[in-house]
């Protein structure tokens, strides 16, 4: 305890000692992860969402959806019977961020993409208990009101291939065109459609 | 004598009572919005998935931050008896910390957020934090490196790594690429993202919401008691061993997740080792009334504090068995969680604020004492009986919903649709309504305590030789 003294008079090197202690954690857990195949190599199969998927995406993220929704599968019988199969890190390398959530109000979305129709879901983010009396999931009418934004979404996708999404240039430019007359409703559909259905049906 | 500057640590008090009111306000609307669904009005920003990170930054960061930004400033200038290092960087530091608050406020309700928990802050509120944070180490680190006493008392060594870990979890979760103005994507993808997110996530808890009020408790306790710290070796021991370990524990936040499992086991097994420095920090801190235990009777403000390392050391009891594999299969997207953050963030963390800002603020504006001694054990029932209704509530709810989810019957179908254990949790969601606004309640008592004390008023009961609490 002697030797402690030092540090409890010197206010660098306790800096310093705190700085090295908490360092270990991020390098030892963290960064292997980076190169370890399974969890940065894309399932086969999964694609870079198009663009009136992507601009889904941005809305999930505006609206705060993670809030109360999952999109992680966990390997029990359970979950693999009332959501399908577990799932497999390979399936979110274009989450950015990821969208695993911590919480389900409401249930998991991992593998919702197919699971209804594209009207249910418009009614059922527009009023929810039009649907499903007892939910208590907020409605969101004001997203069929309002046109997505192409230009964000062209700046999004650009920002993506930087990042390593495999986008082609004529993705780009065709975007804009592929975004008109799109509502912020067409487009969180469009996004749910997708979730999960990179996986071979027999996994889904 | 010298020339303390506690303008800046009332400003920051009275910042901390202000915004802890707003967040647990809007805790409270949107605990109601998911009992009471209508309460979205189908209005963008007042819409639950838009307010709860408005409710958690605003509690964390706004309530909890002015609360450990004032009182290290405060402590540091005491135990160092040296002056603030700068009165202007200091002031900067205020006032760039309220305007991060307030661009919160401004951006989280109208769908600008990076929707990373607990880092939903838009790029470039994160780079203004990031400025503050550093201008907020040079003012710290500054008054220790030119205090007049040799030894750094133990205090500031917590506040010290939290000052530092949060810097280097802020920067790093929150590296990204812009898009726009609010848009950005992070750099990290899919699970590495979502390992990185909780090893800051994880220890936001572990250093702003845990080292950061240890700091807070090691001065104000003493204090308030009269009493020095009950074992020095212990704070040694603990310290480093809270320091060291607290970084590892994230991965428990995804277990059974597509997270590599040799991860999840490795944060598992650091959150079990973690309940010993935890506990550490506890019996340091109730031991220190060795001696002075007759001051639960007589002093509402040490029955605070005493309450809140008591739950300091349930919520870091509970911790360490929710990181259990087998426990959190059960315990893990269900609202035992919730309960469990909130019987660390009320019980804890805003219970040993409020307590400190009892000792403080008679102090910083000369005054013998609270205004009312009475109304504080009045806050302290409150508080506690909203707790309990709060954390007993989610802990139902939570275990309820984890047992229906996996319920299945003898065919092997599940026996429960989703939506059917939300219809079971209605009650609950309304019970913590209440516990919430008792809550509530008693953070106002103290805001009108708080006024009158700076006003000068003087109660009858403050004058009064009548003994709080001791009539049984």
């Amino acid at each position: 305890m002697s030797k402690h003294e030092k540090i409890e008079k010197n206010i660098g090197l306790l800096g310093v000692l705190v700085a090295i202690v908490i360092s270990f954690s991020g390098i030892i857990e963290i960064v292997p992860l980076m190169s370890q195949a399974s969890v940065v190599e894309p399932v086969e199969g999964l694609e870079p969402r198009n663009p009136l998927e992507l601009a889904g995406q941005n809305i999930y993220v505006a609206e705060g959806c993670y809030g109360c929704h999952s999109q992680q599968i966990r390997p029990f019988v359970d979950e693999t019977l009332r959501y399908g199969h577990y799932s497999l890190a390979g399936e979110s390398v274009y989450d950015r961020p990821h969208q695993w959530g911590s919480k389900r109000t409401g249930p998991d979305l991992a593998r919702v993409g197919g699971r209804y129709s594209d009207e249910w879901h418009e009614i059922h983010l527009i009023d929810p208990r039009a649907v499903v009396p007892t939910s208590n999931m907020p409605g969101y009418p004001w997203l069929a009101d309002i046109p997505v934004d192409v230009e964000q979404t062209v700046a999004s996708m650009k920002v993506l291939k930087k990042l390593g999404h495999p986008y082609s240039d004529e993705e780009i430019a065709n975007a804009a065109a592929s975004l008109t007359d799109k509502t912020q409703l067409d487009a969180l559909v469009a996004y749910l459609q997708d979730l999960g259905t990179a996986m071979p049906k027999s996994y889904q | 004598m010298i020339d303390f500057n506690d303008k800046v640590i009332k400003q920051f008090t009275i910042a901390t009572i202000f915004w802890g009111i707003i967040g647990m306000l809007v805790g409270v609307f949107i605990a109601a919005q998911l009992a009471w669904p209508a309460l979205n009005f189908d209005i963008p920003w007042l819409t639950y998935s838009r307010l709860r990170p408005l409710h958690t930054n605003a509690v964390i960061f706004a309530f909890g931050g002015n609360a450990l930004i004032g009182t290290s400033l405060y402590v540091a200038q005491r135990t160092c008896q040296v002056k603030l290092f700068s009165n202007s960087l200091a002031s900067v530091v205020f006032w760039g910390y309220q305007l991060v608050i307030v661009g919160a406020v401004l951006t989280l309700p109208f769908g600008y957020t990076q929707s990373k928990e607990y880092a939903e802050l838009i790029w470039p509120l994160d780079v203004l934090l990031t400025v503050v944070w550093v201008l907020y180490a040079v003012v710290y680190f500054g008054t220790i490196a030119t205090r007049t006493v040799k030894h750094i008392y133990v205090a500031n060594w917590f506040y010290a790594a939290f000052i530092i870990t949060i810097a280097l979890l802020h920067i790093v979760n929150n590296l990204a690429i812009p898009v726009n103005w609010h848009l950005s994507y992070p750099i990290f993808s899919g699970a590495v993202d979502a390992l990185t997110q909780w090893w800051y996530g994880h220890n936001a808890v572990g250093f702003f919401l845990t080292a950061g009020f240890l700091g807070m408790m090691y001065y104000f306790v003493p204090k308030q008691a009269g009493r020095p710290v009950y074992s020095y070796r212990l704070s040694i021991v603990h310290f480093w061993a809270l320091v060291s370990t607290y970084m590892w524990a994230g991965p428990h936040h995804l277990h059974y997740t597509s997270l590599p499992d040799w991860a999840q086991s490795l944060g598992m097994v650091f959150s079990l080792i973690l309940l010993a420095p935890s506990w550490g920090g506890m019996i340091n801190g109730m031991m220190t009334l060795s001696g002075a235990w007759d001051k639960l009777r007589s002093d509402p403000i040490i029955k605070m504090m005493i309450v809140a390392l008591s739950f300091y050391g349930m919520s870091t009891f509970e911790g360490p068995m929710m990181s259990i594999k087998t426990v959190n299969a059960l315990s893990h997207y269900t609202d035992w969680g919730i309960g469990h953050v909130h019987s660390g963030a009320l019980g804890w963390v805003a219970l040993m604020t409020m307590a400190s800002m009892y000792t403080l603020v008679p102090r910083l504006w000369g005054r013998d004492g609270m205004y009312s001694t009475h109304l504080i054990n009045v806050h302290f029932w409150i508080a506690t009986l909203g707790i309990v209704l709060y954390i007993a509530s989610m802990w139902i709810a939570g275990v309820m919903q984890g047992l229906m989810w996996r319920e299945v019957d003898a065919n092997g179908s599940l026996v429960y649709s989703h939506v059917e254990s939300i219809e079971a949790t209605y009650p609950y969601y309304v019970i913590r309504v209440i516990g919430g606004l008792l809550f509530l309640v008693g953070a106002v008592i103290q805001a009108y305590n708080t006024w009158k004390t700076i006003k000068g008023h003087q109660s009858a009961t403050a004058q009064s030789t009548e003994v709080v609490g001791a009539k049984a």
